[in-house]
């Protein structure tokens, strides 16, 4: 099954509810708690920073039985240093995304954390695709 | 303790309590402010104590099943945060008292009604 959201660059109030959105199929679905919790929280990081570095996307998510594949599409500026952007407490973002509680360079540490596997697939003034699988038992 | 017993006992200011989560368990206490840290180390039924008065609060609270944010030190929430908190049944409530004091009170509520 396959499910395709658009995230709006522009409109910081709807960040999440791709995330949102599906973790509720998924719990519908009946797939395991751990699993929900661990796609939901780095497809909500990887959200988050396709609106605020990327001015939006696109997000495919699917479940086959083994596994659940994100993949986050977006033609924003691209990531310079992958390496330097893995690391925990790296980030360009400025004082505004600070004070809504982001930016804190944390974010593709969590979705390291919280995917099986991830590939960043990144070019300056192109775009970022980043893949997140998480193994479902 | 359920969420309407400590909403009642602490004498918080309600912002948000859907009818449903009235009887919800309360976990715990949890406090932090960074919410990449909050989604991962927040869990499930919890009290969250936080200064984050915004739509992203709502959106973490509702991913790790949080029972209840409260904003401490009488924080003001921006115009999308009543919204969201509605349109996902998230309760949120006000404190007037730093994020310390106010953690200290819930705990001693919720040793008293264990
Ligand atoms: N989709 C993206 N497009 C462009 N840059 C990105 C993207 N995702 C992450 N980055 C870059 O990597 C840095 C680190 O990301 P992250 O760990 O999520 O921290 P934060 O979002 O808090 O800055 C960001 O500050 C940004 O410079
Ligand atoms: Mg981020």
């Amino acid at each position: 099954m396959t499910f395709k959201y658009i995230v709006d660059g522009e409109d910081f109030t709807r960040a999440g509810e791709a995330s949102s959105n599906v973790k509720g199929k998924l719990k519908q679905m009946g797939v395991s708690p751990d699993v929900v919790r661990k796609v939901a929280i780095a497809m909500y990081e990887g959200e988050i920073n396709m609106v605020v570095h990327a001015k939006g996307g696109e997000i495919t998510v699917e479940v086959t039985p083994s596994e659940i594949i994100m993949t986050l599409k977006d033609v924003g500026p691209g990531i310079p240093d992958v390496e330097k952007a893995m690391q925990a407490g790296y980030s360009t973002a400025n004082e505004n995304i600070r004070s809504l509680g982001f930016g804190a360079g944390m974010g593709l540490p969590n979705m390291k954390k919280y995917s099986d596997e991830l590939t960043i697939d990144t070019e300056l003034g192109v775009g970022t695709t980043v893949v997140m699988k998480v193994h479902i038992n | 303790m359920t969420a309407l017993q400590l909403i009642e006992k602490a004498g918080f200011k309600v912002l948000n309590f859907p009818g449903e989560n009235r009887e919800r368990n309360i976990s715990g206490v949890y406090c932090c402010d960074l919410l990449s840290v909050v989604m991962s180390k927040g869990f499930e039924d919890c009290v969250w104590i936080t200064i984050m008065g915004n739509i992203n609060a709502v959106a973490v609270a509702a991913l790790t099943e949080m029972s209840v944010i409260v904003l401490a030190e009488g924080t003001a929430i921006d115009e999308n945060m009543l919204p969201k908190a509605k349109a996902q049944g998230i309760t949120v409530v006000q404190s007037d008292k730093p994020i310390y004091e106010t953690a200290v009170m819930i705990y001693n509520l919720l040793k008293e009604n264990a």
